[in-house]
């Protein structure tokens, strides 16, 4: 069974982000960009998976401009088997990403597809549920544990909710996304370093995979939050009641 | 290691104990070596040390009492220290045998007139008194040093510390300048009642130069502070230690902090352009330049850093600060041995050439420690033994090129067997997790129980003979542990056993200091001299030289009082 793993580009998690001063979007020049933290998981999942014998490949796929093939490099050096970059410039909002996914997914035929949950430049948490959809799988999001049974060809999700743990069984092919207790992602070794430079990177265009990519959202501004005002040391309890209720208008 | 570099930070604390000037008339009179006692403080602890004045630990070397519950660094050591403390009976002083200290009779002591002066110049908050600040400011980082100064001034302005000083000097009033407080050899706090002056409030950002990267600054600046205000600028520090969140520049400056860019900025002597220094009587030397070049006389600033307070006090110092580079690359590498450690290091130079920016080293035995005692630390390599770990850091400002580059030198030491195994940070958590590794070895060896702590600069083929050969003699007793800075050959020597005791103590001293000695060592690479090594720095200097030193603080500090009884021997009579 083949397995294949979505990930992102994104600015460093650790990296102080700044906002344009045009406000059209986030200082992405000379920052630190590595693989979002949730794609780290989810490939880490894929490749022990392999390693239990269950799978027999891992493939890597991104979208996006020519520098996120080194984010591919880095899932091939932590044990992919293959990678996929589908070049397109300009954004890509999750519905674009969920089309070009469900073409490589008739393409490539995996048992499991594997994503972060969400990115976390935009948060969307949108991709793993569309492209779901899209291919009419069923889908096991916020995963924090994966078991697999080839046998019966389903695979057992507990799933992070908001009350608590929620157990999938789902039929495969299925869809899963990666939450951050899932697993903890190993580190790339110098041995797998060098056997990625001779793995395969191969290239497609949305034009490749009859994708047409437009959106129907358009990003008008971005701005950063307000800073937060410095607290005030207030007199007396009368001066505290003023000042809830003129200016803060709470009372 | 970052924890490692810190320095005896110049400080003046001055504290005027109502209680201990009595005390101190007291003891004087009977003429013993005194410990100042632990006014008020202590419970007892304080009581113990007092008892144990006329035994053999005459430098005062009492354990604090505080609690901490604060989970940084800084707290687990000293909470480290503080349950290994509570284990024993009596106190011990470590890492140094008992030097007989007798306080300077030359120097007064404090009364109310002196107060009520500090208090017309600096004011009343900034004249302290209160014993809970006092004895914070007596107190060393790794509470080995307890001092019992009664008063502590906290200057705002040069003006200020020129006023302080020559009055002080006047009174022949002892001082001792101090600054974060983060020194590990005893340098940034009184041994008797010297008066602290402190730096902390004159910690404003005087002027920064955005093309020339020129940074003017008062002593006082937290080196985490000036770090973050010259990122928003798109430069960064020269330096960088573990200390950086408590140590301030001016204390860097007198103790000529090394830190973990040595071997990609160099050391303060290069990158300090000029200095603003109070000397004892008061005399404000300007040499405040901003000039990257100036060949005009003598280059006095030198003397100062590195002078660990005991020349001037810092309180201005202008530095050139190099541009912030983005692309920053951390690997953790095995080597089977220490031979490869250091071709490893020979070929990185020459291979990574300029974006080389930290190389260090721990063996297997600090590895070990680390992963027992540290938590949420795991060993980034597949665990098989290695002897050796090696962490090799680059920053440059492309990304792609460096990575190429880096993945290029590393794939070159693996396939000629300097390498055994390896791993590449993919994203700067990745990077950080390494850092910790290296960084979290102190705090492991404070964990493991009492460790007994060299810093020592070796010539890098020699550097771990001188492991293998406490090993040898020291056996099972104790837990020997290298590590450190072999880009700059600077050997962090760590001696590890459950407790202190004397006779570990002495299988080490003084043969870690002769050997350095023999190889043409130096027995302090960054810590400095302090109170800790004061007599010892015979082992690197010849008499002549050390003789030439003693001259020029005779010069500059005739009645001896700043920061008495550190940095040079007391055998040596530095005042009338």
């Amino acid at each position: 069974m083949k397995i294949m793993v979505a990930i992102k580009r994104v600015v460093d998690y650790a990296v102080k982000i700044r906002v344009k001063s045009d406000k059209s979007g986030v200082e992405t020049q000379n920052v630190k960009m590595s693989m979002n933290p949730f794609c780290e998981i989810a490939l880490e999942e894929a490749l022990r998976i392999k390693e239990s014998g269950l799978a027999s490949e891992v493939v890597a796929v991104t979208m996006g401009m020519k520098q996120s093939v080194d984010t591919l490099r880095t899932g091939l050096a932590m044990g992919a088997d293959r990678a996929i970059h589908v070049e397109t410039s300009g954004q890509l909002y999750p519905l674009s990403v969920a089309k070009l996914l469900r073409a490589l997914v008739e393409l490539e035929k995996p048992g499991l597809l594997i994503l972060g949950k969400q990115a976390i430049d935009d948060d969307c948490n949108q991709t793993g549920q569309m492209v779901a959809g899209l291919l009419n799988w069923p889908q096991g999001t916020f995963a924090s544990k994966v078991v697999l049974d080839k046998e019966k060809q389903v695979v057992t999700v507990d799933r992070e909710v908001d009350g608590g743990l929620e157990t999938l069984c789902l039929d495969l092919p299925a869809v899963i996304t990666t939450d951050l207790r899932l697993n903890q992602p190993r580190y790339a070794t110098l041995p797998n370093i060098m056997k990625a430079k001779s793995k395969v990177i191969k290239k497609f265009t949305p034009q490749d995979l009859n994708v047409e990519i437009k959106s129907d959202i358009e990003e008008v501004q971005v701005t950063e939050p307000p800073k937060r005002k410095a607290g005030v040391i207030v007199s007396s309890v009368d001066e505290l009641i003023d000042k809830l209720k003129n200016e803060a208008r709470v009372i | 290691m970052r924890m490692e570099k810190l320095r005896a930070t110049g400080r003046f604390l001055r504290n005027s104990p109502k209680v201990s000037v009595f005390d101190r008339r007291l003891s004087s009179n009977s003429g013993k070596s005194i410990h100042s006692s632990a006014s008020g403080y202590g419970n007892g602890f304080g009581k113990k040390c007092r008892d144990d004045v006329t035994r053999k630990w005459n430098v005062r070397t009492c354990f604090g009492l505080y609690g901490y519950q604060g989970k940084n660094f800084r707290d687990c050591m000293e909470r480290g220290v503080l349950e290994d403390t509570r284990r024993r009976i009596q106190h011990r002083g470590f890492g140094s045998l008992p030097e007989k200290v007798q306080r300077n009779a030359s120097f007064s002591t404090l009364n109310s007139d002196d107060i009520s002066y500090f208090k017309g110049i600096l004011g009343e908050k900034n004249v302290v008194e209160d014993e809970e600040r006092l004895a914070i400011a007596n107190t060393d980082w790794m509470h080995k040093y307890r001092g019992s100064s009664k008063l502590l001034l906290q200057p705002r302005s040069t003006e200020e510390v020129s006023q302080i000083l020559k009055y002080c000097n006047s009174r022949n009033l002892a001082v001792v300048p101090q600054g974060g407080n983060t020194g590990l050899v005893g340098g940034s706090v009184p041994v008797f009642d010297e008066v602290v002056v402190n730096m902390s409030l004159m910690n404003n950002v005087i002027s920064f130069d955005k093309v020339s990267g020129i940074l003017v600054c008062e002593a006082g600046c937290i080196l985490e502070n000036l770090i973050t205000f010259l990122d928003n600028q798109g430069f960064i520090m020269p330096l960088d230690l573990g200390a950086k969140g408590s140590c301030q520049i001016g204390g860097n400056v007198s103790t000529n902090a090394g830190g973990l860019r040595l071997v990609r900025y160099g050391s303060l002597h290069g990158t300090v352009l000029g200095l603003e220094v109070v000397l004892a009587n008061g005399d404000v030397l300007d040499m405040l330049g901003t000039l990257r070049k100036d060949n005009t006389g003598y280059d006095l600033k030198h003397l100062f850093i590195g002078s660990e307070g005991s020349l001037g006090i810092v309180t201005k110092v202008s530095i050139l600060t190099p541009p912030k580079l983005f692309s920053v690359n951390v690997a953790f590498l095995a080597c089977q041995d220490y031979f490869s450690c250091q071709k490893l290091l020979v070929e990185a130079k020459r291979k990574l050439g300029e974006i080389l920016s930290a190389f260090e080293f721990l063996d297997s035995h600090a590895l070990d420690l680390v992963l027992n005692h540290l938590d949420g630390v795991r060993n980034p390599l597949p665990p098989t033994i290695h002897n050796f770990y090696v962490l090799i850091e680059t920053t440059g400002s492309d990304e792609t090129y460096d990575r190429e580059k880096l993945e290029a030198f590393l794939v070159y030491a693996m396939e000629g067997g300097l390498i055994s195994d390896g791993a590449i940070a993919q994203d700067i958590n990745q990077a950080s997790a390494f850092w910790y590794i290296r960084e979290g070895v102190p705090e492991a060896l404070m964990k493991a129980g009492a460790v007994y702590k060299y810093d020592l600069s070796l010539p890098v083929e020699k550097m771990y003979d001188l492991v293998d050969e406490m090993r040898t003699r020291l056996g099972d007793s104790a837990n020997v542990v290298g590590y450190g800075h072999l880009g700059d050959g600077n050997l962090h020597l760590n001696v590890s056993t459950p407790q202190y005791d004397d006779k570990t103590l002495a299988q080490i001293e003084p043969f870690v200091y002769e050997w350095t000695s023999a190889h043409r060592g130096s027995i302090s690479a960054e810590h400095g001299l302090g109170l800790m090594k004061a007599n010892k720095i015979f082992y690197s200097k010849p008499t002549a030289t050390v003789n030439l030193m003693a001259s020029i603080k005779k010069m500059l500090d005739p009645k001896g009082i700043l920061n008495p009884y550190k940095v040079l021997p007391h055998s040596i009579d530095s005042h009338s």
